[in-house]
């Protein structure tokens, strides 16, 4: 049970904090509601273009980490296609330095032509380092397209292409930042050695004075029903095969959306899960295989992905991926099979909180969902899965025409 | 009255914090096997380190120590494979497998409510693991397949490569495994070192989180029986040779976008007095976001997505490191501002401001890498395994705090020559 306590400043900023004296540090998280979905499909990789715009420089204070390493303090962000992350760690004496920090950037950037020209320079590194540069870089920037014919999931948080971000303009920077780095489309929390009023204090002190923004009202396009199976052939310089199926899911408020987690989990959880154990050990059809999702807030996508044992065919795979998948909608998991999938969803969370910077990450992430508190909650949602509900949502989930699939050819 | 923003508030000095590695507890078991237990954090959760005198300098043949490490709790005799893992995972435990140079380690973490469940399968796999033919069949195969996928990569290439230029082909930190390796191996290989070296091994353990009330004697009912701790194991004594060529530059893939770059030379483990002071030069140097690498090379020219420098610290010797990927046609420059960056620290002295940040972002960092129960067990066990202890953890907080820019200069001229550095580039 992660207590914590909330308020709201007057100019719409949401506080949250978490005590917790055992330890000497604190965590200062500041997550913006904007993901890589709220960009322009003729201008993507902003928002993560955008986290590293972040880091140089605000309106009053020129570099960001300096003072914040000075203080003992160590930070990084995340961009992902819903939300966008920034967090520090720093001796809990010293945590208004992260106050002065962060509320500079929120106040105004400093806007400097020179960051700009380098971050998109290291932003492209970034792409061809992760996307370019390395076999089947490219296989997520195809699925999304495959997958998506409206909804910007469409797009990686990279971008779609290195042009959008070498194309980035000083006023498109602005325009992004006004619109969407405003105290009333964040969420602060505080985690660690800290007292409510001493946060109360600060975040009254130093975001008290910055102005709100015009309310962002989230109007995405729908991904329509897929009303046809879909594939795709791709022949790249990659040593072996690979097989990359996905499935339209639940977004984070569907109701099937524990189940569809714990139907990953039963398929994909470990080296006792089903591919594993039938796909790798039994039948050796493939050398590695993994199912998952993303948690994404909006429907999302569940994913098996493999990559072939050599001499085997991409029919024999995909027919034996389909049994399994098939065995999920026609059988009911037997009760032990459902309480170990529960069992590991139990020490995943644990372990999770295990530290003060997953549970401010978490906390910022369930208050963004609507209500920090659901992190309490979570477990006993994952208890309250039966075997009926796994096998009605396998049934909802694994439809031949809700399916896209990717087969990655070997050259070679 | 407006905020003043241009000032920045009033810190304390993470220089002048009281950073205390807290002490562990220690018991022995019946067998001998000294247990290193940290107690403590928020959540009821626990991990177990077992930790076997395995690495691969004790192997005849390349792989075995690694296959068999892996292997371990593929099959004993009264469970398959698949029985024993699923075992672990229906409790939500995780049962990991590590093999490095000169140890290997079994490590299970679980929620401490079951602790009593998982324990006996631990001592299950340590003590009666078979090794099936099949599972041995499985893992070659699929190792070759891993091994084809990160052939592609220049980066892994290229970290290959650097250790052998260090330490030589002969060397456990040089040496690196071939197809022909995998296919190599047979049962007879694992069975052997696993009875040499598991069955009836040196071991230690170390345990941290919040345990049951009785974990002495469940470990002592589980492992302490083992006929582990009874022969002597000899630490392995391998010749380093480096190579004598210094600069490379090698086309893995001639489509390749990116260099993957490696600037190394030889450097002295923990033990040597210089290791402290160094950390702290490797700090300025490249050793964190605000290092000077990063600035010049990433902040200011965006020639890469990131750049670090490092100490490698292996127990008997390490290496000073510098790993960056770069844009195919900025390679060459950015070795350039690597050697500059070497050359000003020669020449020029820190200043005191930069050297006080440094200061202060490592003890800083040090404050939270202390921080709950599995980081201090973990600091435990990278000073024990060593040969190392609390002296060396106050020791190098003093360096830190007291090194002054000569000292760094003097340190700078004596290990960050170019001449001395192996360079490689794998595009």
């Amino acid at each position: 049970m992660i207590q914590f306590e909330k308020f709201q400043l007057d100019n719409g900023l949401k506080v949250l904090v978490h005590q917790d004296a055992s330890t000497p540090m604190a965590v200062v998280n500041v997550l913006y509601n904007v993901g890589a979905k709220d960009e322009d499909p003729n201008k993507t990789g902003f928002a993560h273009l955008f986290e590293h715009l972040m880091f140089g420089g605000s309106i009053n204070i020129p570099v960001y980490d300096e003072p914040l390493q000075r203080a003992g303090g160590e930070n990084n962000a995340y961009t992902t296609n819903d939300l966008t992350n920034y967090y520090c760690q720093i001796p809990a004496e010293n945590i208004e330095t992260a106050f002065w920090l962060e509320s500079d950037r929120m106040l105004s950037l400093a806007f400097s032509k020179k960051s700009l020209e380098v971050q998109r320079k290291v932003v492209c590194e970034e792409f061809k380092e992760h996307y370019i540069n390395k076999p089947y870089g490219d296989v997520w920037h195809k699925m999304r397209s495959l997958a998506y014919t409206k909804h910007p999931y469409r797009w990686m948080t990279i971008g779609a292409s290195l042009s959008h971000v070498e194309d980035a303009t000083m006023q498109d920077v602005k325009d992004f930042f006004f619109q969407f780095y405003r105290p009333n489309n964040a969420i602060l929390v505080v985690t660690g050695n800290v007292q409510i009023d001493q946060v109360k204090a600060l975040s009254e002190k130093w975001f008290g004075p910055i102005e709100a923004g015009t309310p962002y009202v989230r109007n995405l396009p729908k991904e329509p029903v897929q009303e046809k199976s879909r594939t795709m052939d791709v022949r790249a310089d990659v040593p072996l095969d690979m097989l990359m199926m996905t499935w339209h899911m639940g977004g984070r408020f569907d109701e099937g959306y524990h189940a569809t987690d714990l139907i990953t989990e039963v398929l994909g959880g470990g080296t006792s899960a089903r591919l594993y154990e039938q796909l790798i050990k039994v039948k050796q059809i493939f050398s590695s295989i993994d199912c998952y999702h993303f948690g994404t807030v909006d429907p999302g996508l569940l994913v098996i992905e493999g990559k072939l044992v050599k001499g085997i065919s991409m029919t024999v795979a995909e027919k034996a991926v389909l049994e399994e998948v098939e065995k999920m909608k026609n059988e009911i998991l037997d009760a032990k099979e459902v309480q170990k999938v529960i069992n590991k969803t139990e020490s995943v969370i644990c372990f999770e909180d295990m530290s003060i910077m997953n549970r401010a990450h978490s906390l910022a992430f369930y208050e963004l969902l609507g209500d920090a508190d659901l992190m309490n909650k979570e477990l006993s949602l994952y208890q309250k899965v039966t075997p009926a509900m796994i096998q009605q949502t396998a049934q909802q989930i694994f439809q031949d025409n809700n399916r896209n699939t990717l087969y990655y050819y070997s050259k070679s | 009255m407006a905020v003043d923003r241009i000032l920045a508030p009033i810190i304390k000095d993470a220089i002048d914090f009281d950073i205390q590695l807290k002490p562990y507890q220690k018991f022995t078991l019946d067998n001998g096997v000294e247990v290193y237990a940290y107690e403590g954090g928020s959540q009821e959760v626990l991990l177990v380190d077992m930790v076997f005198d395995a690495g691969n300098t004790y192997e005849g043949k390349n792989w075995v120590a690694a296959a068999t490490n892996f292997l371990l709790k593929n099959g004993t005799s009264t469970k398959s494979s698949f029985e024993i893992t699923d075992a672990f995972e229906f409790y939500g435990a995780h049962l990991n497998r590590t093999c490095t140079n000169e140890t290997a380690t079994v490590t299970l973490h679980c929620l401490t409510k079951h602790f009593e469940e998982v324990i006996p399968l631990m001592g299950e796999i340590i003590s009666d693991a078979t090794f099936p033919e099949k599972e041995i069949a499985i893992l070659k195969q699929n190792q070759i397949q891993r091994l084809l996928l990160n052939l592609k990569k220049g980066d892994f290439i290229a970290n290959r490569l650097i250790d052998e230029y260090l330490f030589g082909f002969e060397h456990p930190y040089g040496k690196y495994s071939l197809e022909q390796d995998y296919k190599n191996i047979n049962r007879e290989d694992l069975v052997a070192f696993y009875e040499q070296f598991y069955k009836q091994g040196k071991c230690v353990i170390f345990i941290a989180g919040k345990f049951p009330s009785n974990i002495q004697a469940l470990l002592n009912k589980h492992i302490g029986q083992l006929a582990l701790n009874k022969k002597e194991i000899k630490e392995q004594i391998h010749p380093i040779v480096s190579a004598v060529q210094k600069k490379y530059s090698i086309v893995n893939d001639a489509a390749s976008v990116q260099g993957s770059i490696r600037l190394a030379r030889p450097f002295p483990n923990r033990h040597h007095p210089d290791f402290p002071a160094a950390q702290v030069l490797n700090n300025i140097f490249g050793g964190f976001f605000g290092s000077r690498l990063m600035s010049n090379i990433r902040e200011d020219k965006g020639y890469t997505y990131g750049i670090h420098s490092y100490l490698q610290n292996y127990k008997h010797a390490g290496a000073w490191m510098v790993s960056t990927d770069a844009g195919k046609d900025v390679c060459k420059a950015t070795i350039e501002e690597v050697y500059k960056e070497m050359k000003k620290l020669r020449e020029t002295l820190v200043e005191a401001d930069e050297l006080k940040l440094v200061k202060n972002y490592m003890l800083g960092a040090l404050l939270g890498d202390l921080d709950g129960p599995f980081q201090i067990i973990s600091r435990w066990k990278s000073y024990l395994l060593n040969d190392l202890n609390e002296e060396y953890f106050y020791r190098t907080i003093q360096v830190v705090r007291e090194v002054q820019p000569e000292q760094i200069l003097a340190l700078a001229n004596t290990y960050l020559k170019e001449e001395d550095f192996y360079e490689l580039v794998v595009y």
